[in-house]
């Protein structure tokens, strides 16, 4: 099969941020303290945006929008919401 | 025992940046669901809130071939994708394993418009699985009400606060005698991983519907969206179940309340919490309201403890 | 050389041995009459292994185009067929072929829309259709249908765009008539195998109709537009290598008879033309210089060569069976007369709608009304 296709059907390409630079709709950014994370992965699971590295525990800021799902759900109280300047 | 979460594959379908709101439960459900059925896949939409938070052409944020069709058709459009790729493969067009055919669609698009397609592809027994995601209302045209709207909630189309119980859709699609039912919600990852790959290894028509808490649609907190879910859980107003050739089990917690081990917790809480029961809670009958959103609760309890006594 | 082979066989059947011919792959359905011996015929073949393809019973004609549909964007090569209603309830579906620019060929058998309820054929359903972006031949006779389906597969899979090929209920649907089915391997050469460039493909992850911006949307229906013009030629060469393989020809994007030095001309579609050859041999008979132009093709309307074949300063009888509502007289006439002004001022348009609900249209009726239109 040619992996082309012609401009006159309405297709579309996987690729991240198709909906934009997400992490600009924040007003608040999850913070991880990772003297207190014990990397249970909580976190990881219920993100919805799929901005959490599920080893180190970090967050890509870029696409991240700032739900607040992953610190109301961090067992430990790792992750603190600050305001976005 | 469930899957736990250290478990969970690694894989993405869902990719970051895509258009859908922060601590959107639909999404976050769907990711679940790209790990148990993997990049083998064929996605098929309707309009709701995942259309309109997919990209727009010519971007996608979804890594699985997709086509968006007629709002009235996620049951037949799906019997036409599954039927084509095993003539096809029967035919040695398709080369490997047969891709897993699934459906994407809102309570709107299962419950009522999308109703005689879906009851149809199930009376056929067609070989996909169809995922209601249910925020309870038309959450992409700002929230009117469906037939999965709860007793008693305010959608902008039930502004004293909707009059009739949901329909029991799960429940409906476990009398059309296909192989697997089952349903989740987003607080519990695991036992929502374990039912799609449950579904995506067992031939003919399967049906899966998750609970997803709109934060916008009933008016709570946004990053309280799992608390939601796990709170509808536990007062009962959510059961997860699973009926293989239909015989229903419970799943944990849900199975607690359903032996009687544990009561369902009072659903005051639960809708005290939620923006869409105010106008209810501040109105004159509000205690007989309340009664009537328990009552309705308690009924499809008390149903589907009886109902799953039925193995015949 | 294998020969071809000749039978009787009803304008359903004849539609349903060309889906086999045509070796389609999936084929959804609905009962409606008078279509519904097309679904029995294909769901027969499909069951005792005559037609390797899967039938789709599904439970109404909405979800049938829809179906239909998505196969064709797993890559399927998909045919169906409906009638009237059912053609109706379609009608958003249609649109969704169209704009996603899906090869699906569909035969609709021509009945007058309920209300009040009838069973037999008017025009009404398929010129309801009109601006839905498909492609819309009308046939004249069963051989003419089993033709047509195979060269709206050739057309439809060259430019992505939906083909209905029309032919009226009963007249054409219920009526035996002679069939000359070619051999195989001569549709095989016609209509290769069916290899989207484009598909639903998890090999390839790509999504089919996304929200799409003004920017976007607007060059694809212009693109839709410009490559529905753009067929003719397509339609054309279809026909011609299709008489070069089979050596038959019903007619490119139109047919005529006795067109050359016509002074007055019958013009209509679906079965009343083929009656209509008859009424003009009964008008030379009575010496009137009568011939007749029939559209084969509705959409694209077949401008150019419609104004190319009408002679100098003819009478042009336009025999419409269906209403255009709110205009006076028909939809034919309309379209005709829209594409005459200003380039063949010269000839005079005349209309009569007759045949609605399966009126009996006889040669000897038409050959009179035409009669009476010279009059008026």
């Amino acid at each position: 099969m040619k992996s082309v296709t012609k401009a006159y059907r309405p297709i579309s390409w996987p690729m991240l941020g198709a909906g934009g630079d997400t992490g600009s709709w924040r007003t608040h950014r999850p913070v991880v303290d990772t003297q207190i994370c014990t990397k249970c992965q909580i976190c990881w699971v219920y993100c919805p945006e799929a901005v959490i590295d599920r080893k180190e525990i970090t967050i890509d800021y870029r696409y991240c929008k700032g739900c607040g799902v992953c610190a109301v759900e961090c067992p430990t109280g790792a992750i603190s919401m600050e305001k976005e300047e | 025992m469930t899957t736990s979460i250290k478990k969970l594959p690694d894989i993405e379908l869902v990719l970051s940046g895509n258009g859908a709101c922060g601590g959107c439960p639909a999404t976050m459900a769907l990711r679940i669901v790209g790990k148990a059925l993997g990049p083998n896949a064929i996605m098929l939409l309707t309009p709701s809130c995942s259309v309109a938070s997919m990209g727009m052409t010519p971007k996608l944020g979804y890594n699985w071939p997709c086509i968006n069709i007629t709002f009235a058709t996620a049951g037949s459009s799906s019997s036409g994708i599954t039927h084509a790729v095993e003539i096809m493969k029967e035919k040695g067009r398709l080369q490997g394993e047969l891709p897993t055919v699934f459906a994407w669609v809102g309570d709107g698009g299962t419950y009522d418009i999308g109703f005689q397609a879906l009851s149809a592809a199930a009376e056929r027994n067609d070989n996909f699985i169809f995922f209601c995601y249910n925020n309870e209302a038309y959450s992409n045209t700002g929230v009117q009400r469906s037939g999965a709207t709860p007793r008693g909630a305010f959608t902008t189309t039930t502004p004293t606060g909707k009059r009739q119980p949901k329909k029991n859709m799960a429940q409906l699609m476990l009398e059309h005698n296909i192989p697997y039912v089952a349903t989740a919600t987003v607080a519990y990852p695991g036992d929502l991983y374990d039912k799609v790959v449950k579904a995506k290894n067992t031939p003919g028509m399967k049906y899966i519907e998750i609970l997803a808490p709109c934060y916008l649609g009933w008016q709570f907190d946004m990053p309280d969206t799992v608390q939601m879910s796990r709170m509808a859980v536990r007062s009962g107003a959510w059961l997860l179940w699973e009926a293989e050739n239909g015989k229903i089990s419970f799943n944990n917690p849900s199975s607690l309340i359903i032996n009687g081990k544990k009561g369902a917790a009072p659903v005051d809480e639960y809708v005290m919490k939620q923006g869409r029961f105010n106008r209810l809670l501040k109105s004159p009958d509000a205690a007989s309201r309340i009664a009537e959103i328990q009552g309705d609760i308690n009924r499809t309890i008390d149903f589907m403890r009886e109902r799953a006594k039925i193995t015949i | 050389m294998k020969a071809a082979q000749v039978i009787m066989e009803t304008g359903t059947k004849a539609a349903a041995l060309a889906v086999k011919s045509a070796r389609v792959d999936v084929v959804p359905g609905y009962p409606i009459t008078p279509q519904t011996s097309i679904m029995e015929a294909i769901a027969a073949m499909v069951e005792n292994g005559e037609l390797n393809a899967r039938f789709i019973p599904v439970e109404g004609e909405h979800s049938v185009l829809a179906a239909a549909v998505a196969a064709s964007a797993t890559g399927a090569r998909v045919f169906t067929a409906t009638s009237a209603n059912g053609l109706l309830y379609m009608h958003e579906v249609l649109h969704m072929a169209s704009g996603g620019r899906l090869p699906v060929v569909m035969c609709n058998v021509n009945r007058g829309i309920f209300a009040p309820w009838t069973l037999w054929a008017d025009h009404q359903d398929s010129f309801a259709q009109r601006d839905t972006g498909w492609i819309q031949y009308h046939c004249s006779s069963n051989q003419e249908v089993f033709n047509t389906i195979l060269q709206a597969f050739r057309v439809a899979e060259q430019i992505n765009i939906p083909v209905m090929v029309n032919f009226d209920g009963f007249a054409i649907s219920h009526c035996l008539m002679p069939l000359t089915i070619p051999p195989q391997e001569d549709i095989d050469r016609f209509l290769p195998p069916h290899e989207p460039e484009w598909r639903l493909d998890p090999a390839h992850p790509s999504s089919f109709s996304n929200v799409t911006m003004a920017a976007e949307y607007a060059p694809f229906r212009q693109m839709l537009s410009d490559d529905i013009m753009a067929s003719i030629p397509l339609v054309k060469q279809a026909a011609q290598e299709y008489q070069d393989i089979t050596g038959m020809w019903d007619g490119d994007t139109i047919d005529t008879y006795r067109l050359e030095d016509a002074e007055v001309v019958a013009f209509a579609v679906n079965s009343m033309a083929a009656e209509l050859r008859l009424s003009v041999d009964i008008l030379r008979e009575q010496g009137v210089k009568a011939g007749l132009l029939r559209p084969r093709l509705y959409l694209p309307f077949p401008t150019e060569d419609i104004i190319d074949a009408l002679p100098q300063n003819a009478q042009v009888m336009v025999l419409d069976r269906n209403y255009n509502f709110g205009h006076p007289g028909g939809i034919l006439a309309s379209e005709l007369k829209s594409v005459l002004y200003g380039r063949r001022n010269d000839i005079t348009v005349k209309n009569r709608v007759i045949g609605i609900g399966g009126i009996d249209l006889t040669r000897r009726f038409m050959a009179d009304e035409i009669r009476a239109m010279m009059d008026e």
